[in-house]
């Protein structure tokens, strides 16, 4: 099976007034389809600027970068949003839900932006909120449920368009713990049950042990990447 | 997904409304100055055209000359050297419509009880012709009556108000200096004159019976001056010339000396009025454009703010994969429904205004569905080109920046 990831000599530096700073030097990865893929490291160590890359909301200044099979480096702008929409779903740490919108409107902006009809829009938007549990609020405002809530709906969004990639970059990061649980839990379902590869960031080492396979980020550079089981925290 | 824009805009809008009402207040009082403007504007050229039109087109009147006695010199028309004779030969000049002679005077008037004085002009039928004027009941007298000099009358609306009131004054009998004149019409309602004068408080009678009976002169067959209308304004610089020396050729005058009268081309103060009243109304209009600028401005400004405000909602929109035109057109749709909206009220306010112009000041004015679908044109424009920049700006952020954006 093709990996749904490639990764290859990929470079990252930021151009500032003292010269260029490398942030990504020379990272190699492979992702296959249906993997749970926990990304950690310290701050500083080009962690989100990797996540960044990984859902082509920021371009490499070198290096080979291959998503679903599509190599990023020769897809222009237009090309990139649509990948966005229909291959990868994003979940932030702060749940970037719009807050004048409803919990309907907003699972279901994706498809506005993938040109589905208004019917159908509807009803996967109203079938994703009952997936995490939250049917009943479809018409609520963001600001009227919970922290948690509001991950959840954020997980909807980013399931709606049914993507074989979630990207989270620290979903847990504004929750309490049980909490965490909960939407780690959901993860973990959706990728046994879904098939779907999840990537996430995080800090935390509870978090990282839902996934299966752990990749480690130092000053730029990959310094470990195996199982979840045997790496030393 | 137009709709679906439609309604995230109506959104944005209404999250800051008063935000949303001042930035369309711009454009409403732009639209509105433009709209109102215009309309006093044309009105004020309706005004001019009519007055024109009363007067009649491509009107020459030609005077009688000064001359010179015993070393005094008189004024334009002292000495009446026009004939009847010479309206006569100017006529058959191929570049003129009608030419009438008039022997102008003031008289009193009695009917009945009633007596009025008015000013009489003893002419020709083409008099009618020439100032464009129609008879509104009976008949105009005929040219058997010039040559006949008989005692017949056509009078204006004013005199006929003041001597018969509601009475049908057609086959009645006026006395003017105690001579009993038939009325044979009723002349047509023509209002003001350029200079304020009442046209109707008129009487014409014949040419001839003006000279001989009514005012008599010490210069028999003369007449004080001449109006004459040429076919068409293009003719009428080959009509001035022709006049003139057909004029020359029959007064005898001779190579180099002064002519004994003057030809006037009353189309030239007309233009003059017209060309007051144009620029008039372009300056009425380029200040109301200015307002409409300043609304525009008002526009772009408002829609800058907006895309900072919102980067971080741009940013969400970007990563779940909207294109840059999507963007684009979200927040220019946002510009475009302002400008409409703000251009409709305008349009209301601007129509308003110009409704109680007219009522309270009495100010004529025009509105035209033209004038209107040109605001309405402008202000989109307006909306597009303001709220282009904006858009812009806000379709080119770069998405992990308006994602950090706090």
């Amino acid at each position: 099976m093709d990996p749904i990831i490639r990764i290859e000599g990929l470079y990252k530096e930021y151009e500032t007034d003292a010269g260029p700073v490398p942030v990504l030097k020379g990272i190699d990865l492979s992702i296959d389809p249906g993997e749970f893929v926990a990304i950690m490291g310290p701050s500083g160590s080009g962690k989100s600027t990797f996540m960044n890359i990984l859902g082509c909301l920021d371009v490499p200044t070198r290096g080979k970068y291959i998503i679903n099979g599509r190599d990023v480096g020769t897809l222009n702008a237009d090309q990139l949003a649509h990948l966005r929409n229909e291959v990868i779903g994003f979940v932030f740490q702060g749940f970037n839900l719009l807050p004048r919108a409803n919990l309907e409107d907003n699972v279901s902006l994706p498809l506005v932006y993938g040109d589905v009809q208004k019917s159908e829009r509807i009803a996967r938007a109203n079938d994703m909120l009952g997936k995490v549990g939250l049917a009943q609020y479809s018409k609520s405002l963001p600001n009227q449920i919970s922290g948690g809530q509001q991950q959840r709906v954020a997980i909807a969004r980013a399931l709606v368009n049914r993507p074989k990639l979630i990207l989270a970059d620290e979903p847990t990061g504004n929750l309490d713990t049980r909490t965490s649980g909960e939407i780690m839990s959901l993860f973990r379902q959706l990728n046994e049950t879904d098939g779907i590869t999840v990537v996430l960031v995080t800090h935390e080492p509870d978090i990282a042990t839902y996934a299966k396979r752990l990749v480690k980020f130092l000053d730029g550079s990959l310094i470990y990447d195996g199982e979840v089981s045997e790496a030393r925290t | 997904m137009m709709v679906q824009m439609l309604i995230e805009a109506w959104r944005a809008m209404g999250a800051n409304r008063l935000r949303t009402f001042l930035t369309m207040l711009g454009m409403v009082i732009g639209v509105g100055a433009v709209v109102l403007m215009l309309a006093i504007g044309q009105g004020a050229q309706y005004s001019v055209s009519q007055s024109i039109s009363s007067m009649g087109s491509n009107l020459f009147i030609v005077l009688s000359g000064s001359s010179t006695s015993g070393g005094l010199r008189m004024g334009l028309g002292a000495t009446p050297t026009l004939t009847v004779g010479d309206a006569q030969a100017l006529s058959e000049l191929p570049e003129m419509l009608a030419v009438a002679p008039v022997v102008p005077g003031v008289a009193q008037v009695v009917y009945g009880s009633s007596n009025w004085s008015t000013q009489v002009f003893g002419t020709t039928p083409a008099y009618l012709a020439v100032r464009n004027w129609t008879i509104a009941q009976g008949y105009p007298f005929a040219d058997s009556d010039v040559r006949s000099a008989t005692r017949v009358a056509l009078i204006g609306q004013t005199v006929a108000q003041n001597l018969f009131g509601n009475e049908d004054p057609v086959n009645k009998t006026i006395r003017i200096k105690q001579s009993p004149y038939l009325v044979v019409g009723l002349l047509s309602a023509k209002g003001q004159s350029l200079d304020g004068r009442d046209q109707d408080d008129t009487i014409l009678i014949p040419v001839t019976t003006a000279q001989r009976k009514l005012f008599g002169s010490q210069f028999q067959g003369t007449v004080r001056f001449i109006m004459a209308q040429a076919v068409s304004a293009q003719m009428m610089p080959a009509a001035e010339r022709e006049m003139d020396a057909l004029l020359r050729q029959r007064h005898h005058i001779r190579e180099g000396a002064d002519s004994d009268f003057t030809v006037r081309n009353l189309t030239a103060l007309v233009n003059t009025a017209a060309q007051a009243t144009r620029v008039m109304s372009i300056l009425l209009g380029a200040i109301a454009s200015i307002s409409l600028l300043v609304g525009g401005i008002g526009i772009m400004n408002i829609m800058l703010v907006s895309v900072t405000e919102r980067t971080r909602e741009i940013g969400i929109r970007v990563a779940i994969g909207a294109r840059q035109r999507d963007i684009l057109m979200q927040f220019l749709m946002e510009a475009i429904i302002i400008s409409i909206v703000g251009c409709t009220a305008g349009v209301v306010l601007g129509v308003g205004g110009a409704a109680a112009a007219n009522h309270f000041a009495d100010i004529t004015v025009v509105i035209t569905g033209g004038s209107i679908l040109q605001a309405f044109m402008v202000a989109a424009c307006v909306g597009i080109f303001f709220g282009f920049y904006p858009a812009r700006k806000a379709a080119r952020l770069k998405p992990i920046e308006a994602l950090r954006y706090q």
